[in-house]
């Protein structure tokens, strides 16, 4: 639905010679249609940018964006205002603001009919569309309020409303909960969540906390200095070994000093999550399993999970019991590692690469 | 001097005030508005970014505002017979003072309009609005308390302008006052008419910080109404400091008369 390729935004501050930024550095990023797709990063990692960049509100300095099909930096054209064309493209892509960017001289439901008035409907037909919509993100009976009697929370319901009046199939979300407080955030993140099943919208949000792309995202991608260092589906980057993007989702810690005992990290999905694994592998093993940390949660609307447990005896010895956990479905992964250059391979499967957050737990 | 002898000349001078600055407070709006949104829009980064179309602009303003209105009056005396087949009277009178009044007023428009927080803007342009859709439905209603408090600081600057007006025969109350008072020593009509014009200027602005006030509530903003004025005049001041000497003599005529009776 969205697709970048070889997306570059450089910034030049004071004049052609200035001092340049690069914002964006060749980024590719895939948004399958009908998904939630979360873009994380530091500040300053550039994540405004490049949702800016897919509605051209940012001209890209090199690189295309297509949206729905229709390649829309070949529609910019050459100056710096957006032609009709352009404008029509930006009118299906819904947007949302961490700053809300509602009228203040509008009432919520003016601030909704916004976008039908620039495509030129009927004022019965705004009407009626406006209070559908204030209905569906539930403030139907706020319309003729202001912008600044309504809450934080409230103000977002009627951005999201006013971005999804136009009927996009795409909505471009930038920090929408990064000004409201947790319970906020978790209602306008199941807005969201619901719109995008309900509507088949596909929503790109762009986020600096984790919890965001936990509780919504189906795929997500982690940017650093203008570059995406990791993308996929959530379930894949949960699975994929040594991710960061995984390892921030489900941070376990704890233990891990003894080389005579070892120490894994599992990853558990789905149906795996359900069934007493732990408990049977010591059984069949015979073996005193310690949890050293655990974390459960529903991402993407399945369960998953993250455990850290530590085994008697070295890596070397533990191949078989680690053979079972990889049979029943989990994801296994050492925690602890004798260095980058020296992965002492278990026959059962690939060595895990270093995780940089783990990498203070080196063996002596 | 009677009253009922006061009554006619004040009322005729006190149409003739209306008649002048209103014309011009329209002209200078019509005028000033859009130049001061292009102002804005021209700058760099603005929507419509061009510095050559902003250079010039701004220093036309810069100028046209720099000038003293009783030069202005006799620098457009050209244009002011073209424009109305005579440099004598209430119409004469109105060139000048709507010609020095757009730039002022653009001014006060650039500096209201820039306030707007281009976060609204952006909202705008992401749904598919042209720069024109942006103007007239984010930088002017958003903007339209400060735009009316503008307005009625133009609209006192016009009435102190307009006393000048007197100098080409165009009545009104300033003239009034410098005519009887200070020319013919009238000081009860003279008095009579600082009053007239100290009612009518607060009538003025208490109407448009109510308007600006009410607009500003409406949209539910905390806080008092943008004060525009306090800010404009006094950075105006040293402008008009040079005219007050030339066309409203109330001030020294008063020192002067005050120990007389
Ligand atoms: N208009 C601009 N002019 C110049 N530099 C800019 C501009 N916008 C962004 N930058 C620079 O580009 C880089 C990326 O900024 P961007 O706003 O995309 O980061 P971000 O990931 O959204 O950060 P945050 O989480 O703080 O919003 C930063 O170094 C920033 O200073
Ligand atoms: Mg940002």
């Amino acid at each position: 639905m969205i697709t970048t390729s070889g997306l570059t935004k450089i910034y030049r501050s004071g004049g052609p010679r200035g001092r340049a930024i690069t914002a964006l550095d060749d980024v590719d990023l895939h948004v399958a249609e009908g998904e939630v797709y979360g873009v994380i990063g530091q500040s300053g990692a550039g994540k405004s940018s490049l949702i800016r960049c897919v509605n051209l509100l940012e001209r890209p300095t090199s690189g295309t964006v297509t949206v729905a099909g229709q390649d829309l930096t070949a529609l910019a054209g050459r100056g710096p205002r957006a032609g009709r064309e352009l404008r029509a493209a930006r009118s299906r892509i819904g947007m949302v603001f961490q700053h809300f960017n509602l009228l203040s001289s509008r009432t919520v439901q003016d601030n909704v009919e916004l976008p039908l008035e620039i495509l030129g409907l009927s004022g019965r037909e705004r009407a009626r569309k406006a209070a559908e919509l204030l209905d569906l993100v539930g403030l139907g009976e706020r319309a003729r309020a202001y912008p600044a009697q309504l809450s934080g929370g409230q103000k977002q319901r009627v951005g999201i409303a006013r971005a999804l009046a136009a009927e996009p199939k795409v909505l471009l979300s930038d920090e929408a909960t990064s000004a409201l407080d947790p319970e906020t955030t978790r209602s306008i993140l199941g807005l969201l969540r619901d719109l995008n099943r309900q509507l088949g919208l596909t929503v790109l949000l762009i986020t600096h906390e984790m919890d965001v792309v936990k509780s919504i995202c189906d795929s997500a991608a982690l940017m650093r200095e203008g570059r995406i260092v990791e993308s996929g589906t959530v379930t894949d980057l949960l699975a994929t070994p040594g991710s960061e993007l995984a390892a921030a989702l489900f941070p376990v810690s704890g233990g891990g000093e003894d080389p005579e005992r070892t120490v894994v990290d599992l990853t558990f999905q789905g149906d795996a999550a359900g069934r007493p694994v732990i408990s049977r592998l010591a059984r069949t093993y015979d073996i005193d399993v310690s949890i050293l940390g655990a974390a459960v949660d529903t991402v993407a609307g399945r369960q998953v999970g993250r455990m850290r447990i530590e085994l008697p005896g070295r890596y070397e010895d533990n191949v078989v019991p680690i053979g079972f956990l990889r049979e029943q479905g989990l994801h296994v992964e050492r925690a602890e590692h004798p260095g980058p250059d020296a992965p002492a391979a278990p026959p059962a499967g690939p060595a895990a690469p270093p995780v940089a957050a783990l990498a203070k737990e080196e063996t002596k | 001097m009677t009253w009922s002898e006061m009554q006619p000349l004040l009322e005729q001078a006190s149409w003739d005030t209306l008649y002048m600055v209103g014309w011009s407070t329209l002209i200078a709006v019509v005028g000033g508005l859009p130049l001061g949104i292009l102002l804005v829009l021209t700058d760099r980064g603005g929507l419509l970014g061009n510095q050559a179309v902003n250079k010039v602009t701004g220093q036309v303003v810069n100028i046209a505002r720099s000038m003293p209105f009783i030069i202005l009056m006799v620098a457009l005396m050209d244009f002011t017979r073209w424009v109305t087949g005579t440099t004598i009277g209430r119409e004469a009178a109105i060139v000048p003072l709507a010609i020095g009044a757009i730039p002022f007023f653009a001014r006060l428009v650039e500096t209201a309009v820039r306030e707007v927080d281009g976060g609204l803007v952006e909202a705008v342009q992401s749904m598919g609005g042209n720069t024109w859709t942006i103007v007239r439905k984010v930088l002017v209603p958003e903007s339209l308390p400060s735009l009316i408090a503008g307005t009625t600081t133009t609209i006192v600057a016009l009435i102190g302008y307009s006393a000048m007006a007197g100098t080409v025969g165009a009545g009104g109350l300033g003239d009034l006052a410098v005519r009887y008072g200070y020319q013919r020593f009238e000081s009860d009509l003279m008095w009579v008419t600082v009053a007239v014009l100290a009612v009518v200027i607060s009538v003025i602005q208490f109407a448009g910080d109510f308007a600006a006030r009410g607009l500003h509530r409406r949209s539910g903003h905390a806080g008092p109404a943008p004060r525009l004025r306090f800010l404009r005049d006094r950075d105006a001041a040293p402008e008009r400091s040079p005219e007050q000497s030339a066309g409203q003599p109330p001030e020294p005529v008063k020192s002067s008369e005050l120990p007389a009776p």
